[in-house]
């Protein structure tokens, strides 16, 4: 679509209320009603330090970023209180699809774009994963979700991929969203491959622009800013470095499992 | 209507090249670009060593163009070697853009590419936002032109084409020695600048680097111009770059003596499709006004 008038610059937005999900993560509801799909994101500007790109977790009336503390920008996040300003611009990129008898499988953060998602769904199936019983987020904000930890210290001991090939056994879903580590994701996807179940999944990847003209975050093709993040099946299908590889800010791409500990620098 | 055309002995289907810069860090992307109508597409360039760049905000879009300062970004002649594998399968020539902070680093970029399959090697130096490189290097004066020319043509066989920065004083002088130095074409321009953009609530400059490069719109009558003067200079083609948005544009470019054209920051203005749109606008306004070939319109308001 021709839209000569496009403007892609951060405004300086106030953070209204800090929520303290667990020790590890923090919700920043922020000043400005942005009208957004689920699984959409928004590019966070701390000036003079970095701009990095975050899912909403509340889109609409309420707006919100949910954070884990991981490396020297959301460090300084971290810093921040009520009535300070941070930058933003979007939101970007495609959302998830609404559809009917749903699963939801989120792991650890990736619950963020999932939960803002969640609540636009009618009676999802959720499962939601965690380390451990202290890094679960958004506890009691959605009811009836199946929580699963590593380490057994909530829930069921083991993995949201077994709830799911449990659930599968025994119950039809439409349609399975998935966001989480990409490992996680890529289970996902080829479980519902294996049931011949459709399946979304928000990818992460490290962006520039945000808008869809630098080419940094490109996976196979496809431009995670403006293409995804949301993959629906057929797009997962022909994606060869899901699960599998991904790119450093030079560019150079590297095993996925490098670029994860390199992103929490 | 036919819109083929050839530049420096390469076939292309059309004149609309992807500028270097946007989108052309790997194969898989310029294979969707060319299957979005790009009659040639450029990669982004490469310096012999990988290079992170500058922090975000590294490209952002103001009411008359985009400004950059991404600070060339790459995986290096390594990397890059190991993306831009089988380039003569994506179905329209690929143009390799090369980096260096001085003429040995250039040499030895342009050798390390030399076994891939690109079909041309363009020398930007002109990038206004990369200390070490381009016009904050001072690469933008006729004789360090001639100096970097002179050491790539050495070292590869493949037309060498030179992009030129829009501040350049005297930018056909610059063109005249890049030709004399055995140049087979000019890309003109690159970004201009480098400007600036402060948010007032934050009280900062909003890209990382604080400043950077102009594209789009804004860029697009000071392209024109610099392209004028070039065409009225060499006799080497022009590939013409600066705000190319539509076919007329494209056009308006071709008049003032570019022989193909670059698009890159019109991306964000008109999707990815945007090759294909301004070839379809340039056939009808061929095809209205009479013209079955470039002939004619190729620096048309000269004279």
């Amino acid at each position: 679509m021709d839209n000569y008038k496009k403007t892609e610059l951060p405004e300086m937005v106030k953070i209204t209320k800090i929520v303290y999900e667990n020790p590890y993560v923090r919700t920043f509801f922020i000043g400005r009603k942005i009208d957004a799909q689920p699984g959409q994101f928004v590019m966070v500007w701390l000036p003079d330090l970095d701009e990095k790109p975050f899912s909403l977790s509340y889109a609409g009336n309420k707006t919100a970023i949910t954070v884990e503390e991981k490396g020297k920008f959301t460090s300084a996040l971290f810093k921040m209180k009520a009535g300070d300003k941070i930058g933003i611009r979007g939101p970007y990129g495609n959302g998830f699809t609404l559809k009917a008898d749903a699963c939801v499988v989120a792991g650890g953060c990736g619950v963020a774009p999932l939960a803002n998602l969640i609540e636009r769904l009618k009676n999802p199936l959720i499962i939601q994963g965690a380390r451990s019983r202290d890094r679960i987020i958004f506890k009691g904000r959605f009811k009836g979700a199946s929580i699963t930890t590593d380490d057994g210290t909530a829930g069921t001991k083991g993995f949201v991929t077994d709830v799911l090939e449990a659930q599968l056994a025994k119950n039809k879903f439409s349609i399975v969203y998935t966001c989480g580590p990409e490992a996680m994701m890529k289970r996902v996807f080829e479980i519902c491959e294996r049931h011949g179940i459709e399946c979304e999944a928000s990818l992460e990847r490290f962006m520039k622009c945000g808008f869809g003209v630098c080419g940094q975050c490109e996976a196979d093709g496809l431009r995670v800013c403006k293409d995804g993040p949301v993959f629906p099946s057929a797009h997962l299908r022909k994606i060869k470095d899901f699960g599998s590889f991904a790119r450093l800010k030079s560019g150079e791409k590297v095993a996925i499992s490098d670029y994860a500990k390199w992103r929490c620098q | 209507m036919n819109l083929e055309t050839s530049l420096c002995g390469i076939k292309l289907a059309n004149p609309v090249i992807l500028a270097s810069g946007i989108l052309g860090v790997s194969r898989s992307l310029l294979s969707e670009v060319i299957r979005n109508g790009a009659g040639a597409v450029t990669i982004k360039s490469i310096s012999l060593e990988a290079r992170e760049g500058h922090k975000n905000p590294t490209v952002i879009a103001f009411d008359a163009g985009l400004m950059n300062a991404v600070g060339y970004s790459n995986p290096g002649t390594a990397g890059a070697k190991k993306e831009f594998t089988g380039l003569k399968g994506l179905g329209a020539p690929v143009f390799a853009s090369i980096i260096g902070q001085d003429a040995s680093e250039f040499e030895k970029v342009a050798e390390a590419l030399g076994g891939l399959e690109f079909s041309a090697i363009e020398i930007p130096l002109s990038c206004p936002h990369t200390p070490g490189f381009g016009t904050l290097a001072g690469q933008d004066t006729p004789e360090k032109t001639h100096e970097i020319v002179r050491a790539v043509i050495k070292k590869t066989k493949l037309p060498v084409f030179v992009k030129l920065s829009p501040i350049t004083r005297n930018i056909g002088d610059v063109a005249r020695a890049a030709e004399k130095a055995g140049a087979s074409a000019i890309t003109a321009v690159n970004t201009m600048g480098p400007g600036m953009i402060i948010n007032i609530d934050a009280k900062k400059p909003v890209l990382g680097f604080r400043m950077g490069g102009v594209s789009g719109p804004a860029l697009k009558p000071v392209a024109i111009r610099c392209v004028y003067d070039i065409y009225e200079s060499v006799k080497i083609p022009i590939i013409g770059i600066g705000g190319i948005m539509t076919g007329r544009d494209a056009i308006e470019m071709m008049m003032a003596g570019a022989k193909a054209i670059g698009v890159g920051s019109a991306v964000h203005y008109r999707g990815m499709d945007v090759f294909k749109k301004i070839c379809s606008e340039m056939s009808e306004w061929m095809y209205e006004n009479g013209y079955e070939s470039f002939d004619g319109i190729i620096g048309a308001a000269h004279g």
